[in-house]
């Protein structure tokens, strides 16, 4: 009956890695901002197309991935300088409409400028699989892991250790106080935006060998990693992290061991059972709502 | 608070109804009243999400759920049980009452994103098992051969004839959304968007209100989604996924919040700008983007705000003259 436990245990680790690393993207603008940014999933599959397009235009591999993920760190950008700061004030509700806008916007420009078709990134490192405890382990899937751990750390050091991190870490605190000791809310805003484009380019570039990608498949990843921010604990980077692996996980099992035309379902009937239960996800605090 | 209009609410609807049935004088063929009868479908939806939305403050990302179940009900009970027509009606509007019912109790005691992020699980659970269901619901193909609708042995055979109808349905709808938020339940559920802890003090029953306009908005999507299956008399699961959940959030926002005339614009807009950017190609999707970035970005408050602000400005033009 486990037979198939330890394959299921890896590819579902591969998948959630990435959607942890979407939700880590959620999660940082939602920490400066307060929206839920709808084309985080947008930012995924433009990191996985261009990436694709800038292979096949002849640059090197890690150079294509590279240059995907600038790419798509200045379209976050320009989405936040064109359509979120000119909202300043308006209700979240309109800036959440926006960032639907934008994420249809930047679907059909992936349709128009690449087409309708599914393409595939060559694997970073071949194809021939590790053979270990049982399980069939692509190279690629250790190349999801080791680039979600290390942008983690990554992430774990610019907080801790630089001022922009430190900054953008007051402003999620309470951005009044932030900006009174002089910090521009703005700026970490734009930079929230940047640093989102670069980490779902990341997930959508390392996550384009394994799953392939397209122009339309943004929306689901986004999903995936809302929902694994949800799980976490919103505003918690590594609780969305954390998430995304047992989102992965429960998907993997259930697509092996029930019924694999569901398998988009699991994720979301446990993450409902789990809000019904402590509505402020696996690492979140209870907020305490002032009347 | 202002006494109750009632009076007032039944002219502006009985206006309303006359402009509706008006309308297809207006246009050069049968095309565009179909537009129209699906624009009057998705409205009898919005004026309903809005009432959730914009008067109690409750998130529903999932509101195409209600809408689908009520048509596969009706569409199953109609051809595989032969059920008459106005029983399958009944069965699908009662079991999106019903699951509403049972679904809000834990639901609506998450607040912000986290509500958000559940009726948008509960919508996409829904949509998968649409799609996967393939014996019940003929799966990603869609339900075929769903009986036109007839009610006592009148045939709503026509778009004409069908029109005449949703515009009648859809005008009760809106005069009893006004007169709802008009009503003591109307003012306890816009006071618990204010303030619940307030609203409580004040002898509201919170998770009652919450729960009695979660079922009634997933009620009128029931019963736009028993008359979508009867009009076209064919359904598919793509009709009732995220995309659909969003879209009607977007006409309730765009449309202005707290607005039942905002929430009508708002959805007649959205079912024809599509339409009416088919000539563009494939550069539809890109305007159409474009347009609903530029309208929240410029209209802030949504339609319903835009043209009260410009009535405003004109009327006080007007006194300057």
């Amino acid at each position: 009956m486990l037979s198939g436990a330890p394959q299921y245990l890896v590819s579902g680790l591969t998948q959630g890695a990435a959607y942890g690393l979407i939700g880590l993207g959620f999660t940082m603008i939602f920490n400066t901002t307060g929206i839920i940014n709808f084309a985080q999933g947008e930012f995924v599959m433009l990191g996985g197309m261009l990436a694709v397009w800038f292979a096949a235009s002849g640059l090197p591999l890690v150079v294509a991935v590279l240059c995907a993920c600038l790419a798509t760190a200045v379209v976050g950008a320009l989405m936040e300088r064109l359509a979120i700061r000119p909202l300043a004030g308006a209700p979240a509700i309109n800036a959440v409409i926006i960032t639907i806008g934008v994420s249809i916007l930047l679907r059909g420009g992936a349709m128009l400028a690449f087409g309708k078709d599914t393409v595939a990134l060559p694997a970073f490192t071949g194809t021939a699989p590790i053979l270990a405890l049982g399980a069939a382990i692509q190279p690629q899937s250790l190349w999801v892991l080791a680039v979600t751990l290390a942008l983690l750390a990554a992430l774990k050091l610019f907080f801790a250790a630089t001022i922009q991190g430190k900054a953008m870490l007051a402003c999620a605190c309470q951005q009044k106080a932030a900006s009174l000791v002089g910090i521009s809310v703005a700026r970490m805003a734009l930079l929230s935006f940047g640093l989102s484009g670069l980490i779902g380019a990341a997930a959508g570039a390392i996550l384009a060998p394994i799953t392939m990608t397209a122009y339309d498949v943004g929306m689901m990843l986004g999903l995936k990693g809302f929902a694994a921010c949800i799980l976490g604990g919103l505003g918690n980077p590594f609780g969305a992290a954390a998430g995304g692996l047992v989102l992965g996980v429960l998907e993997a099992f259930g697509a092996g061991y029930v019924a694999s035309g569901y398998k988009d379902a699991f994720a979301f009937v446990v993450l409902l059972l789990l809000l019904f239960v402590k509505p402020s996800g696996l690492f979140g605090q209870a907020g305490v709502e002032r009347v | 608070m202002r006494p109750a209009f009632f009076g007032k609410n039944a002219a502006q609807a009985g206006a309303f109804l006359l402009l509706l049935l008006a309308v297809p004088y207006a246009l050069p063929n049968e095309y565009y009243l179909s537009i129209c009868i699906l624009g009057c479908l998705s409205a009898v939806i919005a004026v309903g999400l809005n009432l959730l939305m914009g008067y109690a403050g409750q998130i529903s990302l999932g509101h195409a759920a209600f809408y689908g179940m009520a048509a596969y009900a009706t569409a199953i009970a109609t051809t595989r049980f032969s059920l008459p027509i106005p029983v399958g009606m009944a069965l699908g509007v009662a079991l999106s009452v019903a699951v509403a019912w049972v679904v809000a109790a834990p639901t609506l005691k998450l607040k912000g994103h986290y509500l958000a992020m559940a009726t948008l699980g509960f919508g996409i659970i829904v949509s998968i098992v649409f799609n996967e269901a393939v014996d019940l619901t003929g799966g990603p193909s869609g339900y075929v051969g769903i009986p036109r609708l007839a009610l006592a042995g009148y045939a709503f055979d026509t778009d004409r004839s069908y029109y005449n109808l949703m515009a009648v349905v859809l005008s009760l709808v809106v005069l009893s959304s006004l007169n709802l938020m008009r009503s003591r339940t109307g003012r306890a559920l816009r006071a618990l968007h204010v303030s619940e802890k307030a609203a409580a003090s004040l002898g509201v029953d919170i998770a009652a209100h919450k729960r009695f306009v979660f079922v009634l908005s997933a009620g009128l999507a029931g019963l736009a989604g028993v008359l979508y299956a009867h009009y076209l008399s064919f359904i598919a699961p793509a009709s009732f996924g995220f995309g659909f959940s969003v879209q009607l959030v977007v006409m309730v926002v765009l449309g202005g919040m707290a607005s039942v005339w905002g929430s009508v614009a708002g959805a007649f807009f959205l079912t024809a700008l599509p339409e009416a950017l088919r000539e563009f190609e494939d550069i539809d999707i890109l305007v159409y983007g474009a347009i609903l970035v530029l309208t929240i970005m410029f209209l802030p408050d949504g339609l319903a705000g835009g043209l009260k602000r410009l009535a405003r400005r004109l009327g006080r033009r007007g006194e300057g003259a």
